[in-house]
C-alpha cells in the first residue's frame, strides 16, 4: 500500500481543510494570522477533548464523560492556582485527568458492564464532583499560562495555541504509538479476542487507554480555563462535537483503526466551517443545521466509499 | 428429549445456588428489579415516614410516565445494537411545535404537524441507519443536531404567534382521575402495545432477530433496511408522541424542553436489563427501570444533600445497578 492509499482519509481532509480556508479568504480577504490565531484558540478544547475521544475509540471503547472529566480538571486547576505555583498546579491536574481516566477504565473492566453504560453513570459522577470542588465559576488562573497561548511566536503567522497543542498531544501520543503499549492499543481495538490470545493484558491495555484519555481531558480542562480565565463546573459541549470530530477523521467507531491526526484536522474542518459561516452573515442558528448536516453528510459519504472498497 | 432433561436435571442438582439464583434472575430480569425498586420505596419510607400515599405513588408514576416512554425509544432500538441521541430533541421539536401551530389552525392541526415532524427525523434516521449504514450514534446525534437547528429557526417565525397547549393534552399532563395521574390512559395502552407487539408480531421478532445476528437475520430473508425504516420511523412517532405529553405535563414549552430527559432514559433502557449490543430486552424492564429513577430521583431530593452531591450518587446508582444485574445474569 503506498503512502498515499495508506492516509486517504488524512489526505482527504487536508485537502478539504486547505479548500475551506480558501473560501474563508474569499469571504473575508482580510482574513490572516489573526484569524488564524483565534479559529486555533477556539479549536483548542474541542481538539484535546477529540484526543481523548479517539483513543478510546481506537481501544474498542467510547467515552461518554470527556466532558465531564475536562470540567472537574479545569476546576481543580483554577482552585489550586489560588493558592499554587502554576506548575505544580498544572501538574496535579494532568495526574487527576489521569487517574480519573483509569477509573473510568478500571470500572470497565472489573464491572464488565459496556463502556458505553460504565462512562454515561461517569458522566454524572464527574459532573457532581466538579460541582462539589467549585459550586460556582471561580478560581484564578496564573498570567504566565493565559498568555501562552495568545499571539503567536517563533513562525510568524503559525499560531501559538496550535503549537502547544500539537506539542502536548505529540508528546503523549508518538512514544506511545510507537511503545509496545500503543500496538496493544491497536490490537484490543481491532479484536479483543485474538489480541488476547496474542498474549495481550487486554484489561491493563484498556485501563491505559482511558488514562490517557483522561490525560488529555485534563489538558483539556487546561486550555479552557486558559482561554476563559475562570473555572467553570458546568461541562461544555465537548462530547457530541468530539464524536462528530473522532468519527470525521477516519476513526472506525468499533475500533482498531485510524490515528490523532485525523480527527484533529477534522476538529479543524468543522471549527473552521462555523467561522465562515460566521463571517458570511449566516444565521448562527442555520449554522446549528449546516454543521449537523456536513457531519451526517461526510460520515455517510465515508461509510458508502468504505462499502465500494469492500465490495471492490 | 429425555435426555436433554436429564441432564438439565443433573444440572441443577450440582450448580450452586448463587448461579440458580443468577439464571433465574436472567431469565426473568424484571424480578431483581421489582425487588430493588421496593427496596429503595423502602428507604424511601424509611427516612421519612409516612411519605408513601397514593398522592405520592401518583406523583412518582406520572413523572416516570414520560421517562418510561422516551426509554421505549432507546430500548427499542437497543434491540437492533442501535441508539436513538435524537429522541429528546424530537419530543422537544413535537412539543414546541404543537403550542405554537395551535393558535393558528387548531389543536388537531398542531397535533398532526407535530408527529408529522418527528416521523420525519424518524425517516431521515432509518435512512441513515439502514440504508447509509452509517453508526446510529453519530448518525442520530447528527439528526438531533439538525433538528435542534430547524427548531431555533423555526421559533424566529412563531414567535409572535404566542404558544398555547391544547386542553386534552394538559388534560392528560396534569390531571388526574381517582388520584392517579391521566398520563395513564395514554401509557397503558402504549406500553401494552409495545410489549405485546415485540412478543407476539413479526416486526417484533425481526427486531430481536436483527439484533441477535444481522448477518443470519438477511441469511433469511429480512430486508434489514425496511426494517430499519420502519423501526426509526416508529420510534420517532414514539418520541413525538412523548413530546406532546410532556409538554401538557410542564405547560411551558421551550427549546429544550425534554433534552435533559435524554440521559436518563438511555439510563432507564440500561438499567431495565436492555443490552445496547442488541438482541435482549424488554419493555417492562425499562418501566420499572424508568420508575427506579425517579425514585432515586426523590430520595436524593430528601437527602438535601448539595446539587453536586446528588449528581454523584445518582452516576454511582445507575454504575451499581448496572454492575450487579451484570454480575447476576453473568453465569447463565
Amino acid at each position: 500500500m503506498s503512502f498515499a492509499q495508506k492516509h486517504a482519509w488524512t489526505l482527504g481532509l487536508v485537502a478539504l481543510f486547505l479548500v475551506l480556508l480558501g473560501i474563508t479568504k474569499l469571504v473575508q480577504p482580510t482574513f490572516g494570522a489573526s484569524g488564524l490565531e483565534s479559529l486555533a484558540r477556539a479549536a483548542l478544547p474541542f481538539a484535546f477533548a477529540t484526543a481523548a475521544m479517539a483513543v478510546v475509540v481506537i481501544v474498542g471503547g467510547i467515552d461518554l464523560s470527556v466532558a465531564s472529566i475536562m470540567a472537574v480538571c479545569a476546576v481543580t486547576a483554577a482552585v489550586l492556582m489560588e493558592s499554587m505555583g502554576a506548575v505544580p498546579a498544572v501538574l496535579i491536574t494532568l495526574a487527576m485527568g489521569l487517574g480519573m481516566g483509569m477509573i473510568n477504565g478500571a470500572l470497565i473492566v472489573l464491572t464488565k458492564v459496556p463502556d458505553i453504560v460504565v462512562t454515561l453513570a461517569m458522566l454524572f459522577v464527574w459532573e457532581g464532583t466538579a460541582l462539589l470542588i467549585l459550586n460556582a465559576p471561580g478560581g484564578t488562573v496564573a498570567d504566565g499560562l493565559q498568555s501562552a497561548i495568545a499571539g503567536s511566536f517563533l513562525v510568524d503567522g503559525l499560531p501559538n495555541a496550535l503549537i502547544v497543542m500539537a506539542f502536548a498531544i505529540a508528546i503523549v501520543w508518538i512514544p506511545l504509538k510507537r511503545s509496545k503499549l500503543g500496538l496493544s492499543i491497536y490490537a484490543v481495538g481491532s479484536s479483543e479476542l485474538a489480541a488476547f490470545r496474542s498474549g495481550v493484558a487486554v484489561g491493563r491495555t484498556k485501563i491505559a487507554a482511558y488514562g490517557i484519555c483522561g490525560l488529555f481531558c485534563a489538558m483539556g480542562g487546561l486550555s479552557l480555563i486558559m482561554l476563559t480565565g475562570i473555572g467553570e463546573p458546568v461541562p461544555g459541549p465537548y462530547l457530541l462535537a468530539s464524536v462528530a470530530a473522532v468519527v470525521l477523521g477516519g476513526v472506525v467507531l468499533g475500533g482498531g483503526i485510524g490515528g490523532l491526526l485525523g480527527p484533529i484536522i477534522a476538529v479543524f474542518i468543522l471549527r473552521i466551517i462555523r467561522t465562515i459561516l460566521t463571517l458570511a452573515a449566516v444565521d448562527p442558528n442555520v449554522t446549528t443545521i449546516i454543521e449537523g448536516t456536513i457531519m451526517v453528510g461526510v460520515v455517510m459519504f465515508g461509510a458508502v466509499l468504505m462499502m465500494r472498497r469492500r465490495s471492490t | 428429549m429425555s435426555m436433554i432433561d436429564q441432564t438439565d436435571q443433573a444440572e441443577v442438582e450440582s450448580t450452586p445456588l448463587h448461579v440458580r439464583i443468577g439464571r433465574f434472575m436472567g431469565d426473568y430480569p424484571v424480578i431483581p428489579l421489582i425487588i430493588l425498586l421496593g427496596c429503595l420505596v423502602g428507604v424511601l419510607e424509611f427516612m421519612r415516614p409516612g411519605i408513601i400515599s397514593p398522592f405520592w405513588l401518583g406523583n412518582t408514576i406520572k413523572f416516570a410516565i414520560p421517562l418510561a416512554m422516551l426509554a421505549a425509544c432507546q430500548m427499542l432500538t437497543m434491540l437492533t445494537a442501535g441508539i436513538d441521541l435524537s429522541a429528546a430533541v424530537v419530543a422537544t421539536v413535537s412539543a414546541f411545535v404543537v403550542a405554537s401551530v395551535t393558535p393558528l389552525y387548531g389543536p388537531f392541526a398542531g397535533v398532526m404537524i407535530a408527529l408529522g415532524a418527528a416521523v420525519l427525523v424518524g425517516l431521515v434516521n432509518g435512512f441513515g441507519v439502514g440504508v447509509a449504514r452509517v453508526h446510529p450514534l453519530i448518525m442520530t446525534l447528527g439528526t438531533g443536531l439538525i433538528a435542534t437547528g430547524c427548531l431555533q429557526v423555526y421559533q424566529r417565525f412563531v414567535i409572535n404567534t404566542g404558544a398555547d397547549i391544547p386542553d386534552f393534552l394538559e388534560w392528560l399532563g396534569t390531571g388526574r382521575t381517582a388520584g392517579m395521574p391521566n398520563g395513564l390512559f395514554l401509557f397503558v395502552p402504549f406500553a401494552a402495545a409495545i410489549l405485546l407487539g415485540l412478543r407476539y408480531t413479526g416486526f417484533g421478532r425481526l427486531l430481536f432477530a436483527l439484533g441477535s445476528n444481522e448477518h443470519a437475520a438477511k441469511l433469511s430473508g429480512v430486508r434489514s433496511w425496511q426494517v430499519f425504516m420502519a423501526l426509526y420511523a416508529l420510534v420517532g412517532l414514539i418520541a413525538g408522541i412523548t413530546g406532546l405529553l410532556y409538554v401538557g405535563m410542564i405547560r411551558a414549552p421551550s427549546l429544550s424542553l425534554a433534552n435533559p430527559l435524554l440521559l436518563p432514559s438511555v439510563a432507564a433502557a440500561v438499567i431495565g436489563g436492555t443490552s445496547i449490543f442488541g438482541g435482549r430486552g424488554s419493555y417492562a424492564g425499562t418501566i420499572v427501570g424508568a420508575l427506579i429513577l425517579t425514585v432515586i430521583g426523590t430520595l436524593l431530593t430528601l437527602l438535601q444533600m448539595p446539587q453536586g452531591a446528588r449528581v454523584v450518587f445518582f452516576g454511582l446508582i445507575i454504575l451499581g445497578v448496572t454492575a450487579l444485574y451484570v454480575r447476576l445474569t453473568e453465569n447463565r
